[in-house]
């Protein structure tokens, strides 16, 4: 029977992990993930799942754990966050380029300095290179939705590929709010045990991790590149059977009001709720404005991005990360990009809000799309910006 | 949507009080959040807490700047922070105090309704400690009616265990003994 | 030593660059990199096996009367077994 239950965020992702029947786990605690790091050595610790908890000295060695675990077959789990994610950093594109199905946890917090352990999405966007499958989850619903999905994702012979899933950290891992868990028995049919395309055994000795000489490398650089194009063609699979399973649908991009409106305001995270209600009143006040929903970011979802943009006017994209020294905000470089070809896109513009925790409430994001509005209407080619800082 | 917001110390247990408030509202039926002032606390510093309910899903995904309802767990933080900050004119506010509403009105020159109750006295007398977050949590129902009274024995049975009826206990008599102006 | 085979194109790759064939770095001889070999003098040698343990190749092994040799397929002429033989009775000789 699903259970309909309140849950703090953080122990309710711990909690999807533990449905999952996972083999193995390393966690290091950092805040704000550091409930599900508690929380799954629990569940372990009350044998409620028989898996193996390794406690590490650091992210670096449960990253290097867990994927030393998978190539032998096992499904395992680990989490993060900020700082802990950069050290993980050097790790990372090995586990893409072994082709292992690890799934992590992120919960975005920014990346210091200054030291700062409040949400903002600073520390995905580093690794945006490394070849993983990224998703972001907009509330504790999607955080135990995803966390299931993303094992059989990742599992899949068309992927073999690691996934993170991202959830603010704070905003959601700490928010106690109302969460249906899926039955057990359904998760067992979504989610059948792992069946590796290789593993490390004595019986049948084979080589992972190996060299690659400068005649073979660019090769296997491109064999990834398309095994994480392709993986889309997985991940909407296997979104389309879990809302068959489970009723509740989840698609690369989502949109709000989007259909015939002039302006878009793209979002990402758990901000893009306040976002919904942000352009409810703008529409109430008169604007043809519209809220983009971006769910997947790695593989970027290009054909849905430019078929819910083209129509517009003009896309505000909202940042909570910096590039430093390059042309804005990480999303809206992207999105620029994706969009630099297209005969029919808006104009683009770019805010950078929400860093290091600050709130980002329903009356700031109604004054960046009308102080936008105001410029978009005159045409004007804008810099990014960082919203709401003062000086 | 009604919005909360508790202030406590450091180690008074604020964030078991929004989590049962959450959790009673959830199995009632409708929607709630509960979180913390995210941030490192320790022990006796003041700190805040947060619950939004509402019969339609919640959105919303900042902190509170206007409650409706502010609740302090211990007097000694009404000098110290200004509790009253953000707080609606026609709100709510809610204190563990020996004074009586109407001094506390004055005192504070706040227009909207104030019930206080000597929560850290029934504490004492029922759980042997001056921990208030459960005996609050009868105050507030009491003041401002945003779930019912049982509501909230299910969540406290299910996260004190042995000790819940002693907890049920000092919640119903503040629950009986707040006095509202 | 043996032609190397790559690959021709991307969609050949093994997924993660794994290698199927176990012990494949047998098939690259190494032998051809020295510039010194080993030689054993069987009447110094007291069969204490400290070349065989040192050699960093894992080349060298007894032969039927229990004598030390080097394969020279793969030996890289480093003179280790040579450097920690006891009673002196390897000699690293030129090659060629």
């Amino acid at each position: 029977m699903a259970k309909r239950v309140g849950m703090e965020v953080g122990i309710a992702a711990a909690e999807a992990v533990g449905m999952c029947n996972i083999d193995m786990a390393a966690v290091y605690p950092i805040t704000p993930q550091s409930h599900i790091a508690e929380h799954l050595s629990e569940i372990v610790a009350d044998g409620r799942i028989d898996a193996e908890f390794v406690t590490v000295e650091s992210e670096h060695t449960s990253i290097s754990c867990v994927s030393g675990a998978s190539a032998t077959g096992a499904r395992v789990y680990t989490a993060t966050s900020s700082q802990g994610l950069l050290y993980m950093h050097e790790i990372l594109p090995i586990v893409s380029a072994m082709r292992l199905p690890v799934v992590m946890a992120n919960a975005n917090r920014a990346i210091s300095g200054p030291i700062n352990i409040w949400n903002d999405h600073s520390d995905i966007m580093p690794q945006r290179d490394a070849g993983w499958v990224v998703f972001f989850a907009d509330n504790g619903q999607e955080v135990v939705d995803m966390t299931i999905q993303s094992f059989k994702i990742a599992e899949d012979d068309d992927v073999m590929l690691p996934v993170c899933l991202n959830m603010d950290g704070f905003q959601l891992t700490h928010t106690v709010e109302l969460i249906e868990f899926p039955d057990q028995k359904k998760v067992d049919k979504f989610l059948p045990p792992r069946k590796p395309f290789a593993t490390l055994h004595p019986d049948n000795p084979i080589s992972m991790g190996t060299l690659g000489m400068p005649e073979i490398y660019a090769e296997s650089r491109k064999s990834q590149d398309e095994a994480l194009k392709n993986s889309k063609k997985t991940i909407l699979k296997v979104w389309d059977e879990w809302e068959k399973m489970f009723g509740r649908s989840y698609k690369p991009v989502e949109t709000y009001l989007a259909e015939d409106a002039e302006i878009l305001l793209l979002t990402m995270g758990s901000m893009s709720e306040t976002a919904e209600i942000a352009i409810d009143e703008l529409r109430k006040k008169g604007l043809s404005v519209g809220l983009v929903k971006l769910r997947l970011w790695r593989p970027f979802p290009f054909e849905e991005l430019k078929a819910a943009v083209k129509k517009a006017k003009l896309l505000i994209v909202t940042d909570r990360a910096v590039s430093f020294g390059g042309s804005g905000g990480p999303v809206f470089i992207e999105i620029k990009s994706a969009l630099y070809h297209e005969k029919e896109r808006p104009l683009v513009y770019n805010s950078i809000i929400g860093l290091g925790g600050r709130d980002v409430q329903v009356t700031d994001f109604m004054k960046i799309v009308e102080d936008a509005a105001k410029a978009g209407e005159k045409g004007i080619i804008r810099d990014y910006e960082f919203y709401g800082v003062r000086g | 949507m009604i919005e909360i917001r508790w202030h406590g110390r450091g180690g008074q247990g604020a964030v078991t009080s929004i989590e049962m408030l959450a959790l009673a509202a959830i199995e009632e039926g409708v929607y709630a959040q509960g979180f913390p002032s995210f941030g490192p606390e320790r022990r006796g510093a003041p700190v805040a807490a947060f619950n939004r309910i509402d019969d339609k899903r919640i959105k919303l995904r900042h902190a509170i700047y206007n409650p409706d309802v502010v609740v302090v767990l211990d007097a000694s933080l009404v000098g110290l922070v200004n509790v009253l900050e953000g707080l609606k004119p026609e709100g709510t506010l809610v204190v563990n105090t020996t004074k009586s509403p109407e001094e506390l009105k004055k005192e504070l020159n706040f227009k909207g309704t104030v019930a206080t109750v000597d929560a850290s006295h029934i504490a004492r007398q029922e759980l042997g400690v001056p921990i208030t977050n459960t005996t609050m949590l009868g105050a507030l129902i009491k003041a401002v009616q945003p779930i019912k009274l049982k509501s909230v024995e299910g969540p406290l049975k299910e996260r004190f265990g042995r000790l819940a009826p002693r907890n049920i206990k000092a919640l119903k008599r503040a629950y009986n003994e707040l006095k509202i102006s | 030593m043996k032609k190397k085979k790559w690959p021709e194109t991307w969609q050949e790759m093994n997924p993660g660059c794994m290698v199927f064939e176990p012990a494949s770095a047998r098939s690259y001889l190494t032998g051809s990199w020295k510039a010194q070999r080993p030689v054993w003098d069987d009447s110094k040698c007291i069969k204490c096996g400290i070349c065989y343990i040192f050699c960093p190749e894992g080349c060298v092994s007894q032969d039927e009367k229990g004598f030390f040799r080097a394969d020279l397929d793969y030996c890289k002429g480093c003179g280790i077994c040579a450097h920690e033989c006891w009673p002196g009775a390897i000699e690293m000789v030129e090659e060629g």
